[in-house]
C-alpha cells in the first residue's frame, strides 16, 4: 500500500554518466595518433626529415602520450592495457615493413635487367671480329633451365616418397608401433637439417661415388629432396588425418579392399590439401641457395644434363653475381637482381597455384 | 554358392579354399595390389630412416680424415682458409661461437616482435582481418633467403649505420657496442637483423596457433572478473601457451643456426671469438657462412675440414630441435576437436610450421583427453540448468 510512485526528480543540468565517466573518449587512439604524427613531423622538420625516423618517433610519442593521458584520466591498469595494445600493433607493422621493403627493393632493382633477351639468352662473351671487342652478354636462360631441372628431379624423388610415407603413417601403422614412432621422430629431425648440411651430404655422397669433382645437377636434386621430403610428409599426413574415418569405414563395410579405399576414397578427398602442400614445398626448396651451391656449384655455361658437370640456378646466380662478380661489377650485380626477381616471380606463381588448387579442388559437401 | 562365385571371379588365382575361408572369417582378402601398395608405403617410410642415417654416415666418413689430421704439419691444411690452426677444434671453436652469437642476437630482436605479432593477430586484430594478416606474415617465409640477403646488403646495412654510430658513441663502454664502428655496415648486427626477419614467420605462426587454442572459458572468466585485455592475456593466454611459445622460439633458433646466405652476403667476417656487434673486422664468422664462402676455393682436405664443421652444425641444430620438441611435448591442455576445426578452416599456408603446430597440439590434445578439461564444463552447466528447471 505504501509503495507509491514518487514523482522522480528530474536532474538539474547534465550529470556525469557513471558508465563512461573516468574514461577517455572513444576514438582517442586516432586523435593521439594524428597528434603524434604531426608533432614528430614538426620536430623532424627542424632537424632534417626522413621517413623511417618520422615513423619511429611517431610510435614513441604515440605510446608515451597515450600512456600519460590514460594514467591521468583513467588508471594505471588501463594505461598499461592501452600501451600494450599500441606496442603489439607496432610489432605487427614492424613485421610488414621488411616484407614490403624486400618486395619493393627486388622489383625496383630487378625490373631494369629483366627483358626478353635476359630470359631467353645464356650468359656468354661474344667476340666481335670486326671491332676486336669482347662484349659480355647477360642472360639467365641457363639458370632458369637449371632451376627447373633440379627442382623437378627433387620433386620427382620426394613427392612419391613423401606421400607414400604419409599413407604409411596414417593408414597402415599402428600409433604405438616402433616403426611409426621412429619415422615420425625422424621426419621431425629431418625438418631441422640446415639446408647447407643437406648440400654437404649430397656433395659427400657423390664425391665418394664419382670422385673429387662431383658437381652435378642430380646431386643438387638429392640435396633438395632431403629438405623437401619431410615437408611433403608432414603436410600430406596432416591432410590425410583430416579425412573423416566414417568414409573409410563406409568403404570397408562395402567390402572394398584397403588399396582401393586409399586410392579411390582417401586420396581424392584429400587431394586439394596434398597438392597445396606439395606446391608450397616446391616453392620452399626452389629458393634454396646453399645446398645447390655446394652440390651443383655454378657456371655460366648452358648445361641441361643433370648428370654431368656444374649447373647454374637462379638463386646461385643471384649469390655469385654479388659475391663473385665478373669484370663488369655493375653488370654482375644487375644480373643478380634480375635472377632474384625471376626467382620471386616463380615463388609467387607457385604460391598462387597452391591457393587456386586449394580453392578449386576443395572437397564439396558439408565442410 | 553365389558368394563363392563372386569372390572367385575377383581373385582368380586363389582357388576355392581361399573363398571359403573368406566366408568363414568375413575378412577382406589381401589382393596383390594391396600387398604391393603396403610394401611400397612401408618401404618409403623405411627409406626415411635410410636417408637420415645416410646423411649422418656420409658426413662422418668425409669429415673424419680432416678432424684427426695433423693440422700444423699437413701441407694441405696449414695454408689457405684453414691455415694457422693447431687442430680441428681450435678452428671450429670460434665458428661455433659465431653461429651461436649471431643466432642469439637474432632471437633477442626477433622473438619479442614475433610474439607481439602473434598476439596482435590472435587477440587484437579484427576477426575478419586476422586470416589475411596471418597470411601476410607467412608470406615472409616464402621469400627465398637469397633475396633477403641481397635486401640486407642494400637496405639494412645503410639503414643501421646511424643507429650503429649512436650506440657506439653513447653506449660504447658496453663491450657489445665497443670497438671501431664500421663505415660500410657489414656488421654482425646487420646480419642478425636479417636473420631476425627470417625467423619471424616461424615463431609467429606457431605462437599464433597456440594463442588461438586458449580455452574460451578461461579468457571469459578473466574478463568477467574485471581484468583488462592485457591482464586477461597475462592470466589466461600466456600460462596456457608458454611451452608452445618456448618451443616455437627454439625452432626459430634452429632455423637461424643453419641460415647461410644472409650472413655470407652481409657481414665481413673473421674467425675469432668476439662479442662486438658493430665493427668491420671483428665479426665472428658462422659455420654455415664459412662453408659457403670457402667451399669453392678449398682443396680436397680443406673441403673435408669444412664438412667436419658442417657435421657439428648438424649436431647443434639437431640438439636444439629435439629440445624444442621435448618442451612442446610437455604442453598443457587443449582439445583435439577444436584443433581439427581450426585446421579445417584455415588451410596451412606454410607447411613447415604446420608440423610444429601439429606436434604441439597433438601432444596437448593427448594430455587433455586424459584430463577431459574443456569438454566437461558445458555439460555441468547443462545439468545445473536442468536441475533448476525441475
Amino acid at each position: 500500500m505504501s509503495a507509491t510512485i514518487s514523482p522522480s526528480r528530474q536532474p538539474s543540468g547534465r550529470v556525469a554518466n557513471a558508465l563512461t565517466s573516468g574514461q577517455l573518449p572513444r576514438f582517442v587512439e586516432w586523435y593521439v595518433l594524428g597528434g603524434s604524427l604531426a608533432l614528430s613531423a614538426a620536430l623532424l622538420l627542424l632537424m632534417g626529415f626522413n621517413i623511417a625516423g618520422w615513423l619511429v618517433l611517431t610510435a614513441v610519442i604515440y605510446l608515451l602520450a597515450l600512456g600519460i593521458l590514460s594514467s591521468v584520466v583513467e588508471n594505471r591498469r588501463k594505461a598499461t592495457d592501452r600501451v600494450i595494445r599500441g606496442l603489439v600493433t607496432v610489432a605487427f607493422l614492424l613485421a610488414l615493413a621488411p616484407l614490403i621493403s624486400t618486395l619493393i627493393t627486388v622489383v625496383a632493382n630487378g625490373i631494369g635487367s629483366i627483358n626478353w633477351n635476359f630470359i631467353t639468352q645464356t650468359s656468354s662473351s661474344v667476340f666481335n671480329a670486326d671491332t676486336l671487342e669482347v662484349t659480355t652478354q647477360v642472360g639467365a636462360w641457363q639458370a632458369i633451365v637449371g632451376t627447373l631441372i633440379i627442382t623437378g628431379i627433387a620433386a620427382l624423388i620426394s613427392i612419391p616418397i613423401g606421400i607414400l610415407t604419409a599413407i604409411y603413417l596414417v593408414e597402415y601403422a599402428q600409433p604405438k608401433q616402433w616403426m611409426a614412432r621412429t619415422v615420425t621422430f625422424l621426419v621431425d629431425v629431418m625438418t631441422g637439417i640446415p639446408s647447407i648440411v643437406a648440400g654437404l651430404f649430397a656433395f659427400s655422397l657423390f664425391s665418394l661415388i664419382v670422385g673429387p669433382k662431383a658437381f652435378s645437377g642430380f646431386s643438387a636434386s638429392i640435396a633438395l629432396a632431403v629438405l623437401m621430403i619431410p615437408i611433403v610428409v608432414r603436410s600430406c599426413e596432416e591432410m590425410l588425418r583430416l579425412v573423416p574415418g566414417d568414409l573409410r569405414e563406409a568403404s570397408y563395410a562395402l567390402g572394398v579392399s584397403k588399396f582401393s579405399t586409399i586410392t579411390k576414397i582417401v586420396l581424392p578427398t584429400a587431394i586439394a590439401g596434398i597438392v597445396t602442400g606439395v606446391m608450397l614445398a616446391i616453392a620452399r626448396v626452389i629458393g634454396e641457395t646453399a645446398p645447390i651451391f655446394m652440390a651443383a656449384s655454378f657456371t655460366d655455361n648452358f648445361n641441361a644434363n643433370p648428370f654431368d658437370g656444374p649447373m647454374q640456378t637462379l638463386p646461385v646466380m643471384a649469390y655469385t653475381g654479388y659475391k663473385f662478380p665478373g669484370q663488369d661489377i655493375a653488370a654482375s650485380n644487375a644480373s643478380a637482381w634480375g635472377a632474384a626477381l625471376l626467382l620471386v616471380i616463380l615463388v609467387v606463381i607457385l604460391n598462387l597455384i597452391a591457393r587456386v588448387v586449394a580453392k578449386v579442388f576443395a572437397p564439396k559437401g558439408s565442410r | 554358392m553365389g558368394d563363392q562365385a563372386a569372390t572367385g571371379t575377383k581373385t582368380p588365382g586363389s582357388g576355392p579354399s581361399g573363398s571359403s575361408r573368406g566366408a568363414r572369417t568375413m575378412r577382406a582378402k589381401a589382393r596383390p595390389a594391396d600387398r604391393i601398395f603396403k610394401g611400397l608405403s612401408t618401404g618409403s617410410a623405411a627409406s626415411i630412416m635410410v636417408i637420415l642415417a645416410g646423411v649422418a654416415l656420409f658426413l662422418i666418413i668425409q669429415a673424419v680424415p680432416a678432424i684427426f689430421a695433423d693440422w700444423q704439419n699437413n701441407p694441405d691444411l696449414n695454408t689457405g682458409p684453414t691455415g694457422g690452426y693447431a687442430s680441428f677444434w681450435t678452428y671450429v671453436g670460434p665458428l661455433i661461437w659465431g653461429t651461436l652469437f649471431a643466432s642469439a642476437i637474432a632471437l633477442v630482436i626477433g622473438a619479442p616482435i614475433a610474439i607481439g605479432i602473434a598476439l596482435f593477430i590472435s587477440h587484437y586484430a579484427p576477426r575478419r582481418l586476422a586470416g589475411i594478416l596471418g597470411y601476410l606474415v607467412d608470406l615472409l617465409a616464402a621469400v627465398p633467403s637469397i633475396v633477403f640477403g641481397l635486401w640486407g646488403i642494400i637496405v639494412i646495412r645503410p639503414f643501421l649505420l646511424p643507429l650503429s654510430d649512436w650506440l657506439n658513441t653513447y653506449l660504447g663502454w658496453i663491450p657489445l657496442f665497443g670497438g671501431q664502428v664500421s663505415t660500410t655496415g657489414s656488421t654482425i648486427l646487420a646480419g642478425a637483423v636479417v636473420l631476425a626477419v627470417m625467423i619471424l614467420p616461424i615463431i609467429t605462426s606457431i605462437s599464433r596457433e597456440i594463442f588461438l587454442q586458449t580455452p574460451r572459458l578461461h579468457e571469459e572468466a578473466a574478463l568477467a572478473l574485471g581484468a583488462t585485455k592485457w591482464e586477461m592475456i597475462k592470466l589466461a593466454v600466456f600460462p596456457y601457451g608458454r611451452s608452445g611459445v618456448i618451443s616455437a622460439t627454439l625452432l626459430g633458433l634452429g632455423r637461424a643456426l643453419g641460415e647461410t646466405m644472409a650472413i655470407a652476403l652481409i657481414i665481413s667476417p673473421a674467425i675469432l671469438v668476439s662479442v662486438r656487434m658493430l665493427t668491420e673486422g671483428e665479426n665472428s664468422q658462422t659455420i654455415a657462412a664459412n662453408i659457403a664462402l670457402n667451399f669453392p676455393i678449398a682443396t680436397t682436405l680443406q673441403r673435408e675440414a669444412l664438412i667436419g664443421t658442417g657435421l657439428l652444425l648438424f649436431v647443434i641444430s639437431l640438439a636444439v630441435n629435439m629440445l624444442a620438441r621435448v618442451i612442446a611435448s610437455r604442453a598443457g591442455a587443449g582439445t583435439k576437436r577444436k584443433r581439427q576445426k581450426i585446421n579445417a578452416q584455415l588451410p596451412p599456408s606454410d607447411p613447415s610450421t604446420v608440423l610444429a603446430v601439429d606436434d604441439v597440439l597433438a601432444r596437448k590434445a593427448a594430455k587433455s583427453h586424459a584430463e577431459g578439461a574443456d569438454d566437461e564444463e558445458p555439460e555441468i552447466d547443462k545439468e545445473e540448468r536442468e536441475g533448476k528447471d525441475a
